[in-house]
């Protein structure tokens, strides 16, 4: 489904990515793992076209997209979920989902407020809370909020940005149970973790980056039994 | 002091109305700041220009001498026109003189002093073309005197009356766009974080545009207000009034469009208060120092919003 | 560094050049454009020891040629009876304009960029205001009517007079201001500043007393305005409001970016370009403003850093 080819890409004379090569394919889920500044953000932008890759190529459903404008790659059914959750802390609950479907508002209006319920009903939380400001709500519901806003535009590739950052652990274990649910329902994840261990324990693949180029690839469970990883990233000697 | 006491009422009349005009053209200053982080220096001019369009507009329909000009829709006509002429060359200013500086990342100075020169440029265009002489509006062709109404020993006319309440109007529809439609969420969605809103599907640069086109045009607007009510308008009139709204954006919060509105009012009555009690010559330093006060020891103002962290070229 | 080697023969050049210049040229009048440019790119070196070197983006910086003029003219002319000779009345100018440079500079400290642009033009406005208004109740500064009758620079029993002599006096202080320009820019204080102005955060964190800093800078940008100032006073021999409107601030500070910021000879190039285009297009007098507006603005999109970019990457 995604597909990207020696991509090469930075900020200005700062080069971040080094001839990245990866591939997401319909109802996985992969993760990019890596340490601090490994280029995972700068991967997920590249992809969402905020990062003009120098080089390479970037694939959805077999066409090209890395010379698209965001809203266009977007429309096309990819989501994401950003780092630090960068919800609208000015915008009620309600305004940020609705935010969230604005690429679906030709849709007919019972289509988004059925997606509007399954989000609700997926987190409660949030419609308890639908009409206070995004800035008054807790870390932990925050991500909720962020990731209902992704959902909003019924994604096909779910784009989640190290998703358990600032996270108590228990919260951690539900975000990932909501993702593994969502993939259950026919959505393809691609998330970007530091947090290795509950990343691996979902995915079917990942990808290993250090230092702006791929160090590793493989199947999950593989992965968890190389031993490099463990040392690195799951901090068992 | 007693006298100054005694005109004071009416004196708040004329701030209340001072500062309706005020709040229309700050926020225009607001919108951009909101959405850019920009100030745009050359937001006077346009307010000018809308001045300028009402007075010429005016006269044409004077002299077209189509018998019965009426407020009702004559007013509207003039602000119809201004608004246009305003709002289309906002966004025109937009996108050739500023767009190519902050998609490539240029230093805060850079727009700052393109804005500049875009304000030294129009205000020349409007004096080589229109003279450097003052223009009069004929308003009392369109307000006869003796429309007023005493409320509580103050005169009121109907002149005033019209300009408040269009002013108040067209803030309120402003709020009603920014608050309540698709629209206006996109506008504070990208005012908010430029970089999500994107990634939401937003059309950016069309969200930026329009903003340029509304700030614009209720400083369209506020000119022909201006040019009823003190029927003198020259080439020069956008670079007082545009620091003074600025101040009144910036004492209400700037980015904060409600704040904007509040500010231009408060403003309006700060210099009434002074020039009654004060020395009148002194009206345009009370906005500086009041400008200055704010900025040392309220930056957020009024209706202090911290200013949006979030990432931005 | 070959960039050093063809900046430093580029300035003997230029040096040489002003040395000789009046006695090349065709008139009297065209001293007089050399002698103001030496005086503008003093005033704007002023400027750029505060925008460019420090980071600080001051907009009404007019107000300290304003207030250097003018107190000169209080101390060097009939208005209030006082004429004190130009080499005492300078320091004390120079002292004051520095003083003001620090009320001014102060309440700006916790602002950032364009906040702080906004007050230091609302603090330009409120010197002009003041300026023209101060004649009432007491007379400070003459109104609108200005000071006039302000004697000119007496140095060691020779009064100057004549555009060639100004010239040369104005060349003298501008050599100076370069290099005590590069001398700043080089010192602790110079380094001081650059950091502050790539990253205010990080300065501080690293030790740099920011407030201290940006306190001097404002000082020593202002002081070389107040110089400037002084010069104007003398040379003019009268002093009005109108000479310090706002589009002086805007002449000054595009002397500084179409230089280069930072540059020193970018700045005095800017100087050049700024004073002596609208005299080469005298005719077109009703167009150069727009002509000058519409150029800042092509400038900034097609050339932001300036016509010599500063040699530290940006």
């Amino acid at each position: 489904m995604l597909r990207l080819v020696d991509v090469v890409a930075g900020y200005g004379p700062i080069g971040v990515l080094h001839q990245i090569s990866l591939e997401v394919k319909a109802s996985e889920i992969v993760c990019l793992l890596g340490g601090n500044a490994a280029g995972k953000s700068t991967t997920l932008k590249a992809i969402l076209g905020l990062v003009r890759p120098a080089t390479g190529s970037i694939e959805f459903d077999g066409q090209r997209i890395d010379r698209l404008p965001t809203e266009e790659i977007v429309r096309r059914g990819i989501a994401l979920v950003p780092e630090s959750r960068r919800i609208f802390a000015r915008m009620t609950v309600w305004e940020n989902l609705a935010m969230g479907g604005y690429t679906r508002r030709a849709n007919p209006m019972q289509e988004v407020t059925a997606d509007l319920e399954r989000v609700y009903t997926l987190f409660p939380r949030l419609r308890d809370r639908a009409h206070q400001h995004g800035g008054t709500l807790s870390g932990g519901e925050q991500q909720m909020l962020a990731i209902g806003r992704a959902l909003m535009a019924k994604p096909r590739l779910l784009l989640l940005d190290e998703p358990s950052m600032g996270l108590a652990p228990v919260l951690v274990e539900q975000v990932f149970e909501i993702i593994q649910t969502i993939n259950g329902q026919g959505t393809t994840v691609l998330v970007v973790e530091q947090n290795a261990a509950v990343a691996l324990s979902i995915a079917h693949r990942a990808y290993v980056l250090q230092g702006g180029r791929m160090a590793m690839q493989g199947s999950a469970a593989d992965l968890l039994k190389e031993d490099h990883v463990r040392r690195a990233y799951l901090g068992e000697d | 002091m007693l006298d100054a006491l005694g005109i004071l009422p009416q004196q708040l009349v004329f701030g209340l109305a001072l500062g309706c005009v005020y709040g229309l053209i700050a926020l225009g200053y607001t919108m951009v700041y909101g959405i850019l982080l920009m100030i745009n220096f050359a937001h006077g001019e346009l307010f000018t220009i809308g001045a300028y369009v009402g007075w010429g507009v005016l006269v044409w329909l004077i002299n077209a001498q189509l018998g019965g000009l009426h407020p009702l829709w004559v007013v509207p006509v003039l602000l119809l026109m201004a608004m246009t002429v305003s709002g289309v060359l906002g966004v025109t200013l937009e996108r050739f003189a500023y767009r190519p500086l902050y998609t490539r990342g240029a230093t805060r100075l850079g727009p700052l002093i393109s804005a500049v020169g875009a304000s030294i440029f129009l205000q020349n265009a409007i004096m080589l073309t229109q003279g450097a002489r003052m223009k009069v509006y004929m308003t009392n062709l369109l307000f006869p005197r003796n429309w007023y109404v005493h409320i509580a020993g103050v005169r009121i006319s109907a002149l005033v009356m019209v300009m408040i309440s269009v002013a108040l109007s067209l803030m309120w529809l402003l709020n009603l766009l920014v608050q309540r439609t698709t629209l206006g969420r996109c506008m504070r969605a990208v005012a908010e974080d430029r970089e999500v809103a994107a990634v939401m599907g937003v059309n950016v640069r069309q969200v930026i545009s329009l903003t340029f086109l509304l700030g614009s045009a209720l400083g369209g607007a506020a000119g022909v207000l201006v040019g009823l009510y003190y029927t003198q308008i020259d080439f020069f009139m956008g670079y007082s009034a545009g620091l003074k709204a600025f101040t009144a954006a910036v004492l209400g919060g700037i980015g904060n469009l409600r704040g904007a509105m509040l500010g231009g009012l408060v403003l309006g009555l700060i210099e009434s208060l002074a020039v009654t009690f004060l020395n009148p010559a002194y009206r345009d330093v009370v906005a500086f120092v009041v400008l200055i006060l704010v900025l040392v020891f309220r930056p957020t103002g009024l209706l202090g919003e911290s200013v949006p962290q979030s990432n931005k070229v | 560094m070959p960039k050093m080697d063809r900046m430093l023969s580029l300035a003997i050049v230029l040096g040489a050049i002003a040395l000789v210049a009046p006695l090349v040229a065709p008139n009297d009048y065209v001293v007089g454009v050399l002698a103001r440019i030496c005086l503008y790119a003093t005033l704007a070196l002023g400027l750029n020891v505060v925008v460019g070197f420090a980071g600080l983006l001051d907009i009404g910086y007019v107000a300290f040629f304003g207030i250097g003029s003018y107190l000169y003219a209080f101390l060097a002319s009939p208005h209030f009876g006082l004429h004190l000779p130009f080499l005492l009345a300078l320091p004390i100018v120079v002292a004051g304009t520095a003083l003001f440079g620090v009320l001014i500079g102060a309440p700006t400290l916790r602002l950032g960029g364009d906040y702080l642009a906004i007050v230091t033009l609302g603090f330009g406005e409120i010197t002009y205001l003041l300026l023209l208004n101060l004649d009432r109740p007491v007379n400070i500064t003459n109104g609108p009517s200005g000071i006039i009758e302000i004697d000119p620079p007496g140095l060691l029993g020779h009064v100057v007079s004549g555009n060639t002599q100004y010239y040369y006096l104005f060349l003298t202080v501008l050599a100076a201001a370069l290099i005590a320009s590069r001398r700043l820019q080089h010192s602790r204080i110079g380094w001081a500043w650059q950091a502050i102005r790539e990253d205010e955060l990080a300065a501080r964190v690293m030790g740099v007393n920011t407030t201290v800093a940006k306190l001097q800078a404002f000082a020593i940008g202002a002081s070389f305005a107040g110089f400037a100032g002084a010069l104007l006073a003398s040379w003019q021999r009268s002093v009005f409001p109108e000479n310090f409107l706002f589009t002086e601030s805007i002449n000054v500070l595009a002397m500084v970016i179409i230089g280069g910021m930072g540059s020193l000879l970018g700045v005095v190039l800017g100087a050049i370009v700024i004073v002596a285009l609208p005299e080469l297009f005298r005719d077109l007098a009703a167009y150069r403003l727009l002509v000058f507006g519409f150029a800042l603005m092509v400038l900034m999109i097609f050339r932001p850093q300036g016509i010599l970019a500063p040699s530290r990457r940006r």
